[in-house]
């Protein structure tokens, strides 16, 4: 899933900090108090479904809403009631915003206009711009003579041209097509890493978050639910919304049986035998194992010894091409996916509809959700 | 595909019926004869004798200076208007202000003629001014018509337009006055343009408003032709007539090009 974890870097000072900010619109919560701190040089990416205040708050960052109550650091100033045309910030609209009565080279131009650099520089900074996302030949072109592609490059050149503190992007790449939209986002984190600059993004497209980000806010309801790297976010969710949100889950609901050496062993509803987990929860405490489909393991015979076993029936499967989802159906009832990766060039599957399974999984591969 | 003679019949009709007096006046406009309806072989005679008739070039000028005034005025008032009705979000006495906007559209011009010269006799005794009727009640009569028309025509481009544009140029760094002149209007120009094309029209060839706010010495194009046609067709009439369709058909022509070129 996550396609590229990049290397930890060193902690350095906050870009944006986030403190106890609320946004109401009349009787409508919008965001419901967060604090977040974002550190320069981090690829950052505001997660969660539409309605969520996830644009809310970025929107926020860039001074286009105030806080109903809480404040917006930008590099250590508070910046909750400067407008946006003074904020060391620079946005990238969902629909690109590219002026429709200027060329290339003027929409990036008009940014520098306004900070009243030298004219004797500004073709030179255009230009640079302009290369730094491969649109150099372009300057003269006017936006409705582009392709989305292009519209999206020239509209980040215009964000990063004023070398701004912190870049916004909203929604950046969800006006382009599939295959477009994979290649850009390799590219949006390489010209991230060449300028430096943070960035701030806004998706609801948890793969495009997993790829890029260095770190990624969840967000549902106006709150934020869990802060992390990709890969924290994936195996290790701290609640069922982020699991159930970021990739695909199994949940067994049920009662903690018996707790000791930080090990729990689980009574699921619907799961004849006990379950193992690594965990910490008082003994008869409600609660849920989390285990990704990716992470059990799938045979006709039953392992030998094995905890965390389950045995089932094949009721529905998925060919994707690189893998198979398979759901397998519990004797209860309960519906249990598992995702098997292809491995052997076939025509007829190992395991077809109707066979009889024995699911398993390591202790280490489940997560206890209270 | 076939299309059946019926079809084609009714066409033909309905084109006569709406163009044919107009293509006669143009032709009679042509004709040598002064019996208007005798044709006496081609001449152009009625326009040379029309240019040098006073009255009708007075009246011509007046109305041009009325209808780039009055089309001026109203642009500007539209165009506020429109910005408040699409920029200002659910105020309280929106609808009725909007209602109120547009009402000229629908009210009968006499009556809006009339009320208008109830006013300027009102505000003459009241405070002195207007100073009698003439460029200046009909030019304030004619702003008020267009200001209706401008502002459905703004109004309508300006809900197109993409709010993100305004925010992107605030986020790069132009205060929100200059966003409006660096933004806003470049964005919105083709609109502008039709706006005021269609007041300045609809100053041109007003009779009825006019009739009721105009006073003596200041008789516009329009009123000067029904008046000397009160006292029998001169072809000089023909050939103003054929003037003023072919301006006003370039005019609308022009508007209507603009008003629905593509946003680009």
């Amino acid at each position: 899933m996550s396609l590229a974890v990049r290397p930890e870097r060193e902690i350095r000072p906050p870009a944006i900090q986030i403190r106890g900010v609320e946004k109401r619109f009349g009787d409508a919560t919008a965001v419901a108090g967060i604090d977040l701190e974002i550190r320069e040089g981090e690829f950052f990416s505001l997660l969660g479904p539409s309605g969520c205040g996830k644009t809310t708050l970025l929107r926020m960052m860039a001074g286009f809403e105030t806080p109903t109550s809480g404040s917006v650091l930008i590099a250590g100033a508070d910046m909750t009631a400067v407008p946006p045309y003074e904020r060391p910030v620079n946005m990238m609209f969902q629909s690109y915003a590219l002026f429709p009565h200027m060329n290339v080279a003027d929409n990036v131009a008009f940014g520098l206009k306004q900070d009243k650099v030298p004219k004797a520089e500004i073709p030179k900074r255009v230009a640079e711009a302009l290369d730094l996302v491969q649109m150099g030949d372009f300057a003269k072109r006017k936006p409705h003579q582009m392709s989305g592609g292009q519209r999206q490059r020239v509209a980040l050149a215009r964000c990063l041209v004023k070398r701004p503190k912190v870049v916004l992007l909203d929604e950046p790449l969800s006006a382009l097509d599939k295959k477009l939209r994979e290649k850009t986002q390799f590219e949006l984190v390489n010209i991230q890493e060449k300028v430096g600059i943070t960035f701030v993004m806004v998706t609801h497209d948890q793969e495009e978050a997993m790829t890029m980000s260095t770190r990624i806010a969840v967000m549902n309801a106006g709150r934020i639910l869990q802060v992390g790297r990709p890969h924290e976010i994936y195996e290790y969710p701290t609640s069922r919304m982020v699991a159930d949100f970021i990739g695909t889950a199994n949940f067994f609901a049920g009662v903690v049986e018996d707790s000791q050496n930080g090990q729990v062993t689980f009574r699921a509803e619907g799961v004849a035998a006990p379950l193992v987990v690594a965990g910490n929860l008082a003994v008869g405490a409600h609660a849920a194992i989390m285990v990704r489909p990716e992470k059990i393991i799938m045979g006709r015979e039953a392992p030998a010894g094995a905890i965390n076993s389950v045995s089932g029936v094949v009721v529905e499967i998925a060919y994707l091409g690189d893998v198979s989802i398979y759901h397998v159906r519990l004797e209860s009832g309960l519906v249990v996916l598992v995702t098997n990766a292809n491995l052997r060039h076939s025509a007829e599957p190992a395991v077809t509809w109707d066979d009889r399974v024995h699911l398993s999984w390591h202790p280490g591969n489940a997560v206890l959700l209270p | 595909m076939r299309r059946s003679s019926s079809l084609i019949t009714a066409m033909a009709f309905g084109y006569a019926f709406l163009y044919a007096p107009i293509v006669l006046l143009m032709v009679y406009s042509f004709n040598a004869s002064r019996e208007v309806s005798v044709w006496g072989g081609f001449s152009t005679k009625w326009y040379a004798e029309l240019l040098d008739n006073d009255a009708y070039l007075n009246a011509a000028w007046l109305s041009l200076k009325i209808a780039a005034t009055s089309a001026t005025g109203a642009l500007v008032l539209g165009t506020l208007a429109a910005l408040v009705l699409v920029r200002f979000g659910r105020f309280s006495g929106r609808l009725l202000f909007n209602g109120l906007i547009t009402a000229p559209l629908v009210m009968p011009e006499v009556i809006l003629g009339l009320a208008m010269l109830l006013l300027f006799v009102a505000l003459e005794d009241l405070i002195g001014w207007p100073d009698g009727r003439g460029f200046t009640t009909i030019a304030i009569a004619h702003t008020t018509i267009g200001m209706a028309y401008a502002t459905v025509v703004v109004r309508s481009r300006l809900a197109q337009m993409d709010d993100s544009l305004e925010e992107a140029a605030m986020d790069l760094g132009a205060r929100p006055a200059k966003v409006f002149f660096l933004i806003t209007l470049p964005v919105i120009a083709p609109s502008l343009v039709a706006a005021w094309l269609l007041a300045f029209t609809l100053s041109l060839d007003d009779v009825v408003v006019a009739q009721f706010v105009s006073g003596p010495g200041s008789t516009t194009l329009p009123i000067e032709v029904f008046s000397s046609v009160r006292l029998g067709v001169s072809p000089q009439v023909n050939a103003l007539g054929t003037i003023i369709v072919v301006v006003v058909a370039v005019i609308i022509g022009l508007a209507t090009w603009l008003a629905s070129r593509k946003k680009r």
